[in-house]
Parts: C-alpha cells; structure tokens; sequence
C-alpha cells in the first residue's frame, strides 16, 4: 500500500533537519578562528606529503567486485526465501542449481587467490 | 482535523498503515527522541561498565554515579571550535556527518516495537532495513575522501571493505529467518511485523526453532553486526594504533559527536533487527504457554515493578552517601533520581498504561542484551589483524550461512523430497 512508504519521507526531512540543524545552531556556540597550522591535514607533527588522493591497493576494488556478484544473488534469494514452500521440491532444486553455479566460482575465486589478503 | 486525529487511537494499526500523517510525526519525533535518549544512555553506560570490567570506578563527578557526564560532554563538543582541513572538500566534507546521521537512523521507520508501536509496516520490511543500513558505507567514505588527508582516506577504505564484506553473511543469515516465517502457513513474509507475529504462531523464536539452524544464523548475524558498525573486536577502521581515528580523524567539535551519534543509532538498530527476526521481537517470553488473562496480568506488571526496584536500589544508595556537606548536591540529585524512577514505575502499573507500555519494554529490554554484548566484546577480545578480518568475513561466515540457507531449505520442503525420492 502506498501510503506505507509516506513515512519515510517524513522521517529523512526530519532526520536531515536535526543533523544539519544541529550543525548550524553549533555555529552560533563556538568560537571559529581558523589559522595555517589548524587548516593542516593531520599527519605524524610533520606535513603531510602531497595529496592524499593517489593510489591505493587494488585489493578494495576486488573486494568491492565480489560484493556486487554476492549481493545480487542475496536479492535474488529473498522472493524464493518468501515463496519456497509452495515452490516445494522443484523450487529447491532450481535454487540449488543457481547456489551450485554460485559455490563454483565462489571457488574458484578462493583458489584464485582473490580472498587472500597480503 | 481533530476528529481524525482521535480517530487512530481506536485503530489497530500503525500510524504508516493508517495514512494519518499527525500520528506519523508523532511517532517519528518520539522514535527520534527515544534513539538519542539510548545513545545518551549507552554513553554513560559504556563507560560504567568498561570501568567497572577493569576495576575502576569510571565517571563518578558530574551528577550521581556520572549520570549527566554525557550532557556535560556535548555541552563541551557543542562550543568546541570545529576545524575543517583547507584542503578538504567542504560540501562533501559537511555532507558527510549529515549522511552517516540520516541513514542510520532511518532503519528505525521498520522496527516494530509493538504491534502497533512502529512508525509504519511495509511488505518489504526486512530488504528495507538492509537496504538503508548498508548504506552507512557511503557517509564513511565520502568523509575520509573529502578529508583529504591519508589516514582517513586508509580508515575509510578498510571501513568500506569491512562493512560490504559481511554485509553478504548478514544477509544471508536473514534469508534464512525470512524461510522460517512460512514454515507454519506456507506463506512467507518480508515485513517486521509478520516476522514476529510468525514467531508467535510457531509458538517459537527463530533463534531457537530446528535447534543447531536457527542458532546457528543468528550468530552468524551477530558476529557481522558487530563488525558492520565498526565495533571492537572489529574496529579496524578507528584502530588509534595504527590509523589514528579512521575516517574521523580530521573531524572536531560537533560533526565528530555526529558520527558517534551514528554509530551507538547503528549498533541499535542491528540489534533491532536482530531481536526481530530471531529473538522474538516485542513478545513477551512464554506467550503461548503461560497465556491466558492471568498470566497476561501477571507479564503487564513487570516494566513497573521493574522500575519500582531500580528506584528502590537508587533509594538504598541514597541513604549510603557520606553525610558531607560538599556531597550535598550528589546527594540530593540520587534521591530525585530515586524518586523520578519511582514515580515512573507507579505510573507504569496504571491499567490503562501498562498494557500500551509492555511490548516496548520487553523489546527494549532484548535489544539491550545485544548491546551489553557489544561493551562485553568490546572489553574481552583483543582487535583483530585486518587479513583475519577478511579471513573471516569471506572463508568462514560466508559458507556457514550459504549452508544454514540450504539446511533451512531442507527442513522445509523435506516431505516433498522424501516424495520425490520413494516414489
């Protein structure tokens, strides 16, 4: 039903306006002087060596692959999560068929080195 | 207008479900205010509890026992000079905190806190709350991006891995609650409130049905909140040894207060969740086999004889502190303690109130088992090494829920299989 899902715009505009809110009426509280050394980036008391945006391992980013192939088959498990036992015994296998393929490159991957973190 | 508003109060539903948008922010304020009262508390009781573990007596001045410590403690962060690094980008750097507050407390919209104590109920209830409560991650990396600076930058990218990487084994462990709901009917369902009203059909909570099954998710799912919300033994994104702070680091003043607002409303609300799908949501225990209107009677009196015996030992308290003049004020602040406890248990016990009040109490009450683990935890195991981390999000959580889905399933069309196989 639609009017079920109302509620949540409501709440995201009331959770907006207490953070930001709270962050604008902070203002009027603290002091604010900035200077150089404050605007520093932090670092070990030494300044900080060029941008901090440069490259990084690309363990994240197979991480991150992985998640999304992961993720989709979880979605794809909630509507058979809610209907298998009417589905029954050919739902099940159907299902299994998919985890099989699923488990297969989850194997793969793993033998693949990709779980490994250095 | 008002006839409308009066309305609800004989309807049996909640607020979402009957479309009167008065009730809806009601409830939304008071949801609000009751989450930030429990981060408040949890502050304070963190505290206490990890001093009390390492034998030391923890925040003792402001107020008795430290009870106001932590309203003296955003009255410090609230006129606390708030930096921003001139390097940074300022509208992601500003949006950040606001994001990492929105999403957090949006899982609460679902959580039923009774039958009708829920802002609204939607048929995708669960896909929701993983939904929103997985996008925690963004906040996070847009601050340790915009920071610009590379202990944030390293913070927020193994917060990212960390959180997506169990977020698959929590998932998991859900899909196998939601299979437990149609166990009785045939017909599952994806919203928190017929999760538990499941639970009451099935005479069971979840986390105890088909014994090794049901336990075995739920602490699959316990062992990933934990390290959803960045909490020890997982808190490789804040571990100050080796990252400074994570992501936080260049945060000050009241945006770093935000993200500690974020964190205490995340770990509630996987706790939520948790206490939901597996813990029985609001029911009371033994609803089914101590039922009855004795029995009933018996339960409604618990959240106020609860709070009569908390007044009672903050009584007994009182009239143990030392009679000094210079404890005056300590003193007195125990005893209006002890009285405010006191007058809330009397009122809790008013017929008309305490049957409204029950199921907040005894949900209250599972989530904060789920929180006492987390400072439990917190104090026991020692951080993990970031490889083990991911060792164990992706080699051993991952294939114990892959399997917990398939056995679930198992149990459930096991007739049709034995038909299938001995025809």
């Amino acid at each position: 039903m639609p009017q079920n899902y109302v509620p949540i715009f409501v709440f995201l505009l009331v959770a907006f306006m207490v953070a930001a809110g709270t962050l604008v009426v902070a203002t009027v509280f603290r002091p604010r002087n900035p200077g150089k050394v404050k605007g520093m980036s932090y670092e070990c008391g030494i300044e900080a060596i060029d941008d901090a945006r440069q490259r990084y391992t690309v363990r994240f980013y197979i991480v991150a692959i992985l998640f999304v192939v992961f993720d989709v088959e979880t979605i794809f498990l909630f509507p058979w999560a809610v209907q298998f036992k009417q589905l029954g015994a050919f739902g099940f296998l159907e299902m299994l068929v998919f985890l099989g393929i699923l488990v297969l490159g989850y194997v793969w991957v793993w033998k693949k080195g990709a779980l490994e973190w250095i | 207008m008002i006839k409308n508003i009066l309305e609800y109060l004989h309807s049996n539903t909640t607020p979402g479900e009957a479309g009167n948008l008065f009730w809806v922010v009601v409830y939304v304020l008071l949801v609000f205010a009751g989450v930030s009262f429990g981060v408040v508390f949890m502050n304070w009781f963190e505290r206490k509890v990890m001093a009390h573990m390492q034998v030391r007596l923890g925040p003792m001045r402001v107020g008795p026992h430290g009870l106001l410590q932590p309203v003296a403690d955003a009255l410090k962060l609230i006129i606390k000079e708030d930096l921003m690094p001139a390097n940074a980008d300022k509208l992601v750097f500003w949006f950040a905190p606001v994001c990492v507050v929105m999403t957090a407390f949006c899982s609460f919209i679902v959580v039923p806190f009774g039958r009708t104590h829920a802002i609204t109920d939607m048929n995708i209830g669960v896909l929701f709350m993983l939904g929103v409560s997985s996008l925690g991650v963004l906040g996070v990396i847009m601050a340790g991006w915009a920071s610009n600076s590379h202990y944030p930058l390293m913070g927020s990218l193994r917060s990212g891995a960390q959180m997506v990487s169990y977020e698959i084994a929590m998932s998991m462990a859900v899909v196998s609650a939601v299979m437990m709901t149609s166990m009785a009917t045939g017909t599952g369902t994806l919203s928190m409130i017929g999760i538990v009203q499941a639970q009451m059909q099935q005479h069971i909570w979840f986390g105890f049905s088909f014994f090794p099954v049901g336990l075995t998710a739920m602490g699959v799912f316990a062992i990933a909140m934990v390290a959803e919300t960045n909490r020890a033994p997982f808190d490789l994104p804040e571990a100050e040894s080796e990252l400074v702070a994570g992501f936080m680091t260049e945060y000050s003043g009241f945006r770093w207060s935000l993200f500690f607002l974020a964190e205490y409303t995340s770990m509630m609300a996987v706790s939520s969740i948790a206490t939901t799908l597996w813990l029985g949501g609001w029911l009371r225990p033994f609803p089914n086999l101590l039922g009855g209107a004795n029995w009933d009677t018996a339960f409604s009196l618990i959240p106020g004889l609860t709070f009569l015996l908390l007044s009672a030992l903050s009584f007994y308290s009182f009239t143990l502190m030392p009679k000094l003049r210079s404890m005056r004020g300590s003193t007195l602040g125990l005893g209006g303690f002890a009285a405010l406890l006191g007058l809330l248990g009397a009122f809790m016990l008013l017929p008309a109130v305490r049957v409204r009040v029950q199921d907040i109490f005894w949900f209250t009450l599972k989530v904060a088992f789920f929180m006492y683990l987390y400072i439990w935890y917190r104090t026991t195991f020692p951080r993990y090494r970031f490889d083990q981390l991911m060792k164990i999000g992706w080699k051993v959580l991952l294939p114990i829920s892959i399997g917990v889905v398939i056995l679930t399933a198992l149990i459930g069309v096991r007739q049709e299989l034995f038909a299938l196989v001995w025809r």
